[in-house]
């Protein structure tokens, strides 16, 4: 068939739209088709055979069949418009972007704070076994802006390396430090283009992009969709819920906060995240930005881990004076002044 | 003798030298700019520091010499970005060697002289040709004023031949003040009987507390 074609190309264009045309269509027929059928009317879905794969050990299959069911449930949106990020459903969704930030929520916590002056971004990290090394999710991007991730990291290394050439090039153009504004937006239009092409998928990581610009600090939310949102503090991740629930509490405060006063409840959203396991400098990452009162800049770094055991010894000794005080026992927390601060 | 219509170069003249001790390094140079016989300024700096213990200085065109500093900065913030840590001196000077390569069919017209401090905290020099020729020498001298500087530095600094075996240090033993008052001495002499060096000298001396820098007045003829 092939060499049938290209023999004809060296015989006029007539014929070669006449082959083409017939290419094309036998092509369509033959790849494009197929996909419509793969997808399965829901009510389909209840009667399925057990998959090739069940376990032999009928309590184990149950269980497995159990554990299947349960994600069947959390995921609401199984169904035919999933399968392409192009392909919209009926309802107006395009629920490969709506997956995408699911992935967002799988990632560990990171959560972001600012003021007038200063930005925080702060992260749980989370080691995929005790033998291996953290993850990085908190990266520089340029002296005045840096970024926090949540989500599939490897997406997030690829996008703060973009960043950080946009930053680049902008400073060699223009003599003078992107704003924060921009940067976000540049993120933002990144990833509303893997939205809008059949043969790319969103990217899986949310960002939360921290900065200084003439117009003062800020903080940023990039979703996988595209979408951006300008916050005064906010939480990623999972169990972002419990940090949000602390920062909604006290944000509206957060612009007058002296840079430490921000370290600090950064820190207590990170242990609200990590709901009872104790914090300490070797399972978080703070970083900050700003402007001092006199002017001079902190450029875009992160806070080593003595300045943060300090931090949570004096966070903890904080608690521990009125407990000892009032001898209440609900928000007890275990002694930190006798336990070793490094438990790793 | 006339210009071509399509000459892109000028030479805006400035002088630059550098010295490497056994810790520390000067790089200092003219602030003239020049073209033709006229003055354009007497206060334009002819340095860059690119990284903490990394400092280019470049005579010629500033037109170029300009892109060319803004590049090397670009590349070093990428690689700082990159690896963690600022570019040491020898791995600037392979780059701007290979920057300059690069371009060997339509030239930087920038004569080089990067200096600084080596991974193991001794002093280093590498003098460069328009399109990336470079060596690691003890001392250099580039720009209007060279011709009549590189003897002196020469006669004074006695540098081992890189053609010896075993390898020998091209460092001076020099202590830092001397050769900064070295410095200060042979680009008074140059000076006065070059046309394009004069008005003010720059100088930045580099060692492991950090970089110093330091301005003389030079004859303003």
């Amino acid at each position: 068939m092939l060499t049938h074609y290209t023999h004809s190309l060296t015989s006029g264009p007539r014929r070669n739209t006449h082959l083409l045309l017939c290419w094309l269509a036998f092509f369509s027929c033959s790849i494009l088709e197929p996909k419509k059928n793969t997808a399965t009317k829901p009510e389909e879905h209840a009667d399925r055979e057990p998959k090739p794969y069940a376990h032999s050990d009928p309590k184990i299959a149950r269980e497995i069949q159990a554990e299947e069911d349960e994600d069947e449930a959390s995921r609401m949106f199984r169904n035919q418009y999933d399968t392409d990020v192009t392909t919209w459903s009926p309802a107006g969704r395009l629920f490969q972007v709506e997956y995408a930030m699911e992935a967002v929520k799988q990632g560990s916590a990171c959560v972001g704070l600012r003021s007038r002056t200063h930005a925080v971004l702060a992260a749980a990290n989370k080691a995929a076994s005790e033998l291996s090394s953290h993850q990085r999710k908190v990266f520089r991007v340029a002296d005045h802006a840096g970024v926090a991730l949540a989500g599939l990291t490897a997406d997030g290394r690829v996008l703060s390396r973009f960043l950080r050439s946009e930053c680049i090039n902008h400073a060699f153009v223009y003599d003078a430090p992107l704003p924060v504004s921009r940067l976000a937006l540049r993120l933002a239009d990144k990833a509303q283009v893997c939205t809008q092409r059949s043969w790319k998928r969103p990217y899986g990581v949310g960002l939360l992009v921290a900065g200084l610009d003439e117009s003062g600090a800020h903080l940023y939310y990039n979703c996988p969709s595209g979408n951006y949102f300008e916050y005064q503090a906010f939480a990623i991740g999972s169990r972002s819920q419990a940090a949000k629930t602390f920062l909604e509490r006290r944000f509206e405060g957060y612009n007058d906060y002296t840079p430490d006063q921000l370290i600090r409840d950064a820190l207590s959203a990170i242990k609200e995240t990590l709901q009872g396991e104790k914090l300490t400098s070797s399972n978080c990452t703070v970083a900050i930005v700003g402007r001092k009162d006199d002017g001079t800049v902190e450029p875009f770094e992160m806070i080593d881990n003595k300045r943060i055991q300090e931090i949570i010894e004096s966070m903890e000794a904080v608690e521990e004076a009125p407990v000892a005080a009032a001898e209440s026992s609900s928000m007890q927390e275990d002694k930190g002044t006798d336990a070793a601060p490094m438990d790793i | 003798m006339s210009r071509r219509g399509d000459w892109v170069y000028e030479n805006n003249g400035g002088t630059c030298v550098a010295i490497a001790g056994a810790d520390y390094c000067v790089v200092a140079a003219d602030t003239r700019l020049s073209v033709g016989y006229s003055i354009l300024t007497r206060d334009h700096s002819k340095i860059c520091e690119l990284a903490d213990k990394c400092v280019l200085a470049s005579s010629g065109f500033q037109g170029d010499i300009k892109a060319l500093h803004k590049n090397l900065a670009a590349r070093e913030l990428l690689y700082q970005h990159q690896h963690n840590k600022r570019m040491s001196c020898p791995a600037m000077a392979q780059l701007l060697s290979n920057t300059l390569y690069y371009k060997r069919f339509f030239p930087y017209y920038a004569f080089n002289v990067l200096g600084g401090l080596d991974s193991e905290g001794k002093g280093c020099v590498f003098t460069y040709d328009a399109v990336g020729s470079y060596e690691r020498t003890g001392f250099s001298a580039q720009g209007t004023g060279s011709t009549l500087i590189m003897p002196v530095l020469d006669n004074q600094l006695k540098s081992p031949s890189p053609l010896l075996l075993p390898a020998r240090d091209a460092v001076t033993p020099l202590s830092e003040s001397e050769a900064v008052d070295l410095v200060k001495d042979v680009f008074a002499s140059a000076t006065e009987r070059d046309i394009y060096t004069g008005d003010k000298l720059e100088i930045v001396v580099i060692n492991k507390a950090g970089t110093k820098r330091e301005y003389i007045d030079l004859r303003k003829d």
